[in-house]
Protein backbone atom coordinates (compact mmCIF):
# COMPACT_ATOMS: atom_id res chain seq x y z
CA UNK A 1 0.00 0.00 0.00
CA UNK A 2 1.17 3.14 -0.81
CA UNK A 3 0.90 6.71 1.21
CA UNK A 4 -0.47 9.30 -1.68
CA UNK A 5 0.79 13.01 -0.15
CA UNK A 6 -1.09 15.96 -1.00
CA UNK A 7 1.36 18.11 -1.68
CA UNK A 8 1.56 19.14 -5.37
CA UNK A 9 5.08 17.06 -6.08
CA UNK A 10 3.53 13.90 -5.81
CA UNK A 11 3.29 11.22 -8.22
CA UNK A 12 0.61 9.00 -7.93
CA UNK A 13 2.07 6.23 -9.73
CA UNK A 14 5.07 6.06 -7.50
CA UNK A 15 6.16 2.24 -7.20
CA UNK A 16 8.34 2.88 -4.41
CA UNK A 17 8.51 0.92 -1.45
CA UNK A 18 6.54 2.33 1.65
CA UNK A 19 9.49 2.24 4.34
CA UNK A 20 10.80 5.51 2.64
CA UNK A 21 8.44 7.35 1.13
CA UNK A 22 8.22 10.99 2.99
CA UNK A 23 5.12 13.07 1.55
CA UNK A 24 6.78 16.34 3.16
CA UNK A 25 3.83 17.70 5.45
CA UNK A 26 4.78 14.50 8.07
CA UNK A 27 8.41 14.69 10.45
CA UNK A 28 10.72 12.57 8.86
CA UNK A 29 11.07 9.77 10.44
CA UNK A 30 14.96 8.80 11.37
CA UNK A 31 15.86 5.28 12.90
CA UNK A 32 19.70 6.30 14.89
CA UNK A 33 21.70 3.32 15.97
CA UNK A 34 24.31 3.63 18.65
CA UNK A 35 25.35 1.33 21.08
CA UNK A 36 26.47 4.33 23.55
CA UNK A 37 23.70 5.73 26.09
CA UNK A 38 25.08 9.48 25.37
CA UNK A 39 25.21 9.48 21.88
CA UNK A 40 21.83 8.11 21.51
CA UNK A 41 20.88 10.91 23.54
CA UNK A 42 22.23 13.53 22.01
CA UNK A 43 21.71 12.46 18.35
CA UNK A 44 18.21 11.99 19.12
CA UNK A 45 18.15 15.46 20.51
CA UNK A 46 19.47 17.06 17.24
CA UNK A 47 17.29 14.96 15.41
CA UNK A 48 13.99 16.20 17.14
CA UNK A 49 15.29 20.01 16.84
CA UNK A 50 16.09 19.09 13.32
CA UNK A 51 11.61 17.99 13.42
CA UNK A 52 11.95 14.67 12.57
CA UNK A 53 10.47 11.61 14.56
CA UNK A 54 13.22 9.59 16.03
CA UNK A 55 13.02 6.03 16.51
CA UNK A 56 16.36 4.71 18.45
CA UNK A 57 18.44 1.26 18.75
CA UNK A 58 21.60 0.09 20.33
CA UNK A 59 22.79 -2.23 18.49
CA UNK A 60 22.41 -3.54 14.59
CA UNK A 61 20.50 -6.47 15.15
CA UNK A 62 18.02 -4.19 16.71
CA UNK A 63 18.04 -2.24 14.30
CA UNK A 64 17.55 -4.89 11.70
CA UNK A 65 14.18 -6.52 13.87
CA UNK A 66 12.70 -2.44 14.16
CA UNK A 67 13.31 -2.64 9.81
CA UNK A 68 12.00 -6.26 9.83
CA UNK A 69 14.94 -7.32 8.38
CA UNK A 70 16.43 -9.16 10.73
CA UNK A 71 17.32 -12.48 9.51
CA UNK A 72 14.86 -15.70 9.93
CA UNK A 73 12.49 -12.44 11.73
CA UNK A 74 9.19 -13.98 12.42
CA UNK A 75 7.51 -11.48 14.72
CA UNK A 76 6.71 -7.86 13.15
CA UNK A 77 4.88 -6.73 15.82
CA UNK A 78 7.84 -4.06 17.02
CA UNK A 79 8.61 -2.83 13.18
CA UNK A 80 8.29 0.76 12.39
CA UNK A 81 7.01 1.54 9.64
CA UNK A 82 8.00 4.46 7.11
CA UNK A 83 11.52 4.87 8.18
CA UNK A 84 13.03 8.19 5.50
CA UNK A 85 16.60 8.20 7.07
CA UNK A 86 19.15 5.56 9.21
CA UNK A 87 22.22 6.99 10.98
CA UNK A 88 24.46 4.45 12.51
CA UNK A 89 27.40 4.94 14.48
CA UNK A 90 30.16 2.90 12.82
CA UNK A 91 32.39 1.15 15.77
CA UNK A 92 29.30 -1.35 17.78
CA UNK A 93 29.82 -4.42 19.01
CA UNK A 94 28.77 -7.74 16.88
CA UNK A 95 27.42 -6.18 13.95
CA UNK A 96 29.56 -3.00 13.07
CA UNK A 97 27.97 -0.04 11.26
CA UNK A 98 29.18 -1.01 7.82
CA UNK A 99 27.98 -4.25 7.97
CA UNK A 100 24.65 -3.33 9.19
CA UNK A 101 24.78 -0.45 6.28
CA UNK A 102 25.59 -4.20 3.79
CA UNK A 103 22.66 -5.40 5.14
CA UNK A 104 20.37 -3.13 4.62
CA UNK A 105 21.82 -2.36 1.30
CA UNK A 106 21.09 -5.87 0.31
CA UNK A 107 17.79 -5.96 1.21
CA UNK A 108 14.70 -5.49 -1.66
CA UNK A 109 12.95 -3.02 0.91
CA UNK A 110 15.73 -1.71 2.52
CA UNK A 111 17.84 -0.65 -0.35
CA UNK A 112 16.15 2.62 -0.71
CA UNK A 113 16.63 3.89 2.32
CA UNK A 114 19.28 6.49 2.80
CA UNK A 115 21.97 5.53 5.00
CA UNK A 116 24.42 7.61 7.04
CA UNK A 117 27.56 6.07 8.76
CA UNK A 118 28.98 8.60 11.80
CA UNK A 119 32.24 8.17 13.50
CA UNK A 120 34.47 9.14 16.22
CA UNK A 121 37.31 8.29 14.10
CA UNK A 122 38.65 9.59 10.86
CA UNK A 123 40.07 6.79 8.86
CA UNK A 124 39.50 7.72 5.25
CA UNK A 125 39.69 3.74 4.16
CA UNK A 126 36.47 3.36 6.54
CA UNK A 127 34.99 6.14 4.90
CA UNK A 128 35.60 5.42 1.72
CA UNK A 129 34.15 1.56 2.18
CA UNK A 130 31.15 3.21 3.29
CA UNK A 131 30.19 5.57 0.56
CA UNK A 132 31.28 2.91 -1.45
CA UNK A 133 28.51 0.85 -0.02
CA UNK A 134 26.00 3.18 -0.77
CA UNK A 135 26.09 5.24 2.77
CA UNK A 136 24.90 9.08 2.10
CA UNK A 137 27.37 10.39 4.20
CA UNK A 138 30.01 9.88 6.41
CA UNK A 139 30.20 12.20 9.48
CA UNK A 140 32.38 12.36 12.61
CA UNK A 141 31.43 12.67 15.91
CA UNK A 142 30.82 14.95 17.60
CA UNK A 143 27.99 16.23 15.51
CA UNK A 144 26.53 19.56 15.21
CA UNK A 145 23.00 20.75 14.65
CA UNK A 146 24.16 22.11 11.57
CA UNK A 147 25.45 18.08 10.46
CA UNK A 148 22.19 17.05 11.43
CA UNK A 149 19.86 19.56 9.72
CA UNK A 150 21.73 19.50 5.99
CA UNK A 151 20.90 15.37 6.61
CA UNK A 152 17.43 16.31 5.53
CA UNK A 153 18.57 16.68 1.84
CA UNK A 154 19.15 12.80 1.68
CA UNK A 155 15.16 12.26 2.80
CA UNK A 156 13.37 11.03 -0.25
CA UNK A 157 10.63 12.21 -1.51
CA UNK A 158 7.16 11.06 -3.67
CA UNK A 159 8.09 10.79 -7.35
CA UNK A 160 11.81 10.42 -9.00
CA UNK A 161 13.82 9.16 -6.12
CA UNK A 162 17.31 11.36 -7.69
CA UNK A 163 15.00 14.16 -7.86
CA UNK A 164 15.86 15.87 -4.56
CA UNK A 165 15.77 19.44 -5.44
CA UNK A 166 18.46 20.49 -2.41
CA UNK A 167 21.95 21.02 -2.87
CA UNK A 168 23.71 18.59 -0.37
CA UNK A 169 27.06 20.01 1.13
CA UNK A 170 29.72 17.39 1.73
CA UNK A 171 31.82 18.00 4.53
CA UNK B 1 25.88 44.29 43.08
CA UNK B 2 22.27 41.93 43.79
CA UNK B 3 22.38 38.14 44.68
CA UNK B 4 21.64 37.21 40.88
CA UNK B 5 24.18 39.11 39.25
CA UNK B 6 27.31 38.03 41.54
CA UNK B 7 26.01 34.49 41.18
CA UNK B 8 25.61 35.50 37.23
CA UNK B 9 29.45 36.78 37.58
CA UNK B 10 30.74 33.81 39.39
CA UNK B 11 29.02 31.29 36.75
CA UNK B 12 31.08 33.62 33.57
CA UNK B 13 34.21 33.13 36.23
CA UNK B 14 33.73 29.28 36.61
CA UNK B 15 33.32 28.37 33.10
CA UNK B 16 36.49 30.80 31.88
CA UNK B 17 38.62 29.00 34.41
CA UNK B 18 37.00 25.91 33.27
CA UNK B 19 38.34 26.63 30.20
CA UNK B 20 41.46 27.82 30.65
CA UNK B 21 42.31 24.80 32.47
CA UNK B 22 41.15 22.40 29.31
CA UNK B 23 37.90 20.59 31.39
CA UNK B 24 36.18 21.76 29.10
CA UNK B 25 36.02 23.06 25.62
CA UNK B 26 33.64 24.64 23.16
CA UNK B 27 31.54 21.15 22.75
CA UNK B 28 29.79 22.03 26.25
CA UNK B 29 28.85 25.00 24.54
CA UNK B 30 27.62 23.21 21.55
CA UNK B 31 25.87 20.94 24.09
CA UNK B 32 23.99 23.64 26.21
CA UNK B 33 22.46 25.01 22.74
CA UNK B 34 21.14 22.10 22.20
CA UNK B 35 18.77 22.71 25.24
CA UNK B 36 15.37 24.07 25.43
CA UNK B 37 11.94 24.44 26.64
CA UNK B 38 11.03 21.09 25.49
CA UNK B 39 14.40 19.59 27.21
CA UNK B 40 15.31 21.91 29.87
CA UNK B 41 17.15 19.72 31.69
CA UNK B 42 19.04 18.18 29.26
CA UNK B 43 22.19 19.74 29.93
CA UNK B 44 22.39 17.70 33.37
CA UNK B 45 20.49 14.51 32.05
CA UNK B 46 23.46 14.11 29.35
CA UNK B 47 26.09 14.84 31.77
CA UNK B 48 24.42 12.39 34.46
CA UNK B 49 24.22 9.26 31.69
CA UNK B 50 28.33 10.43 30.85
CA UNK B 51 28.87 9.67 34.78
CA UNK B 52 27.09 6.35 34.72
CA UNK B 53 28.06 5.12 31.47
CA UNK B 54 31.82 5.89 32.28
CA UNK B 55 31.11 4.51 35.97
CA UNK B 56 30.57 0.79 33.94
CA UNK B 57 33.06 1.66 31.74
CA UNK B 58 35.62 2.32 34.20
CA UNK B 59 34.76 -0.25 35.92
CA UNK B 60 35.48 -2.60 33.16
CA UNK B 61 38.81 -1.40 32.36
CA UNK B 62 39.80 -2.55 35.62
CA UNK B 63 38.40 -5.31 35.67
CA UNK B 64 39.90 -5.81 32.13
CA UNK B 65 43.17 -5.09 33.46
CA UNK B 66 43.44 -7.84 36.08
CA UNK B 67 43.10 -10.75 34.34
CA UNK B 68 46.08 -13.23 34.19
CA UNK B 69 46.15 -12.75 29.91
CA UNK B 70 45.13 -9.13 29.71
CA UNK B 71 42.71 -8.78 26.49
CA UNK B 72 43.91 -4.93 25.53
CA UNK B 73 41.67 -5.04 22.48
CA UNK B 74 38.99 -4.89 24.70
CA UNK B 75 40.46 -2.51 27.06
CA UNK B 76 40.88 -0.70 24.09
CA UNK B 77 37.19 -0.96 22.74
CA UNK B 78 36.34 0.24 26.66
CA UNK B 79 38.66 3.43 26.24
CA UNK B 80 37.44 3.96 22.39
CA UNK B 81 33.93 4.22 24.02
CA UNK B 82 34.75 6.16 27.24
CA UNK B 83 36.46 8.97 24.60
CA UNK B 84 33.80 9.25 22.01
CA UNK B 85 31.37 9.93 25.48
CA UNK B 86 33.66 12.61 26.71
CA UNK B 87 33.91 14.19 23.29
CA UNK B 88 30.14 14.56 23.30
CA UNK B 89 30.02 16.65 26.58
CA UNK B 90 33.42 18.66 26.12
CA UNK B 91 35.88 16.88 28.57
CA UNK B 92 38.98 18.30 26.66
CA UNK B 93 41.40 16.39 29.43
CA UNK B 94 39.24 13.40 29.46
CA UNK B 95 39.47 12.81 26.06
CA UNK B 96 43.13 13.44 26.14
CA UNK B 97 44.29 11.14 28.58
CA UNK B 98 42.04 8.84 26.72
CA UNK B 99 44.39 9.00 23.41
CA UNK B 100 47.19 7.88 25.42
CA UNK B 101 45.64 5.16 27.26
CA UNK B 102 44.73 3.82 23.80
CA UNK B 103 48.31 4.55 22.70
CA UNK B 104 49.23 2.02 25.92
CA UNK B 105 46.58 -0.50 24.86
CA UNK B 106 47.95 -0.59 21.41
CA UNK B 107 52.10 -1.12 22.40
CA UNK B 108 50.26 -3.45 24.96
CA UNK B 109 51.88 -1.87 27.46
CA UNK B 110 50.12 -2.94 30.88
CA UNK B 111 51.82 -0.45 33.32
CA UNK B 112 51.07 2.73 30.76
CA UNK B 113 47.73 1.46 31.00
CA UNK B 114 46.98 0.77 34.93
CA UNK B 115 48.97 4.42 34.51
CA UNK B 116 46.37 5.93 32.50
CA UNK B 117 43.49 4.20 34.11
CA UNK B 118 43.99 6.13 37.22
CA UNK B 119 44.95 9.32 35.48
CA UNK B 120 41.04 8.33 34.04
CA UNK B 121 39.73 8.03 37.04
CA UNK B 122 41.27 11.51 38.50
CA UNK B 123 40.04 13.51 36.28
CA UNK B 124 36.92 11.95 36.02
CA UNK B 125 36.15 12.74 39.65
CA UNK B 126 37.62 16.52 39.15
CA UNK B 127 35.06 17.35 36.31
CA UNK B 128 32.33 15.43 38.12
CA UNK B 129 32.63 17.83 41.24
CA UNK B 130 33.42 20.96 38.88
CA UNK B 131 29.98 20.12 37.02
CA UNK B 132 28.05 19.77 39.99
CA UNK B 133 29.15 22.80 41.47
CA UNK B 134 28.24 24.88 37.93
CA UNK B 135 25.18 22.86 37.71
CA UNK B 136 24.25 23.69 41.28
CA UNK B 137 25.37 27.52 40.45
CA UNK B 138 23.05 27.46 37.83
CA UNK B 139 20.10 26.36 39.76
CA UNK B 140 21.01 29.15 42.47
CA UNK B 141 20.62 31.90 39.35
CA UNK B 142 17.03 30.08 38.35
CA UNK B 143 15.61 30.00 41.62
CA UNK B 144 16.44 33.85 42.42
CA UNK B 145 14.67 34.23 39.04
CA UNK B 146 17.75 35.06 37.12
CA UNK B 147 18.98 33.51 33.85
CA UNK B 148 21.52 31.65 32.67
CA UNK B 149 24.13 33.89 30.60
CA UNK B 150 24.52 32.22 26.97
CA UNK B 151 28.19 30.40 27.32
CA UNK B 152 30.09 31.47 23.90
Amino acid sequence: MVTSSASASASSTSAAPILMVWDGDEKPHVLAVDDSFVDRRIIEKLLTNSSCKVTTAENAHGALELLGLADGQQNFGNTVSKVNLIITDYSMPGMTGYELLKKIKESPTGKEIPVVVVSSEHIPTRIEKCLEEGAKEFLLKPLRQSDVNQLRCHLMKLGNPSDEGMVCMGR
Amino acid sequence: MDAVTQWQKQWFDYTQSLRREGFLDDQFAQLKKLQDESSPDFVVEVVSLFFQDSEKLLNNMGRALEQNVVNFKQVDAYVHQFKGSSAWIGALRLKNVCINFRNSCEAQNLEGCLRCLQQVQQESSALKSKLEYLFRLEQQIVAAGGSIPIME
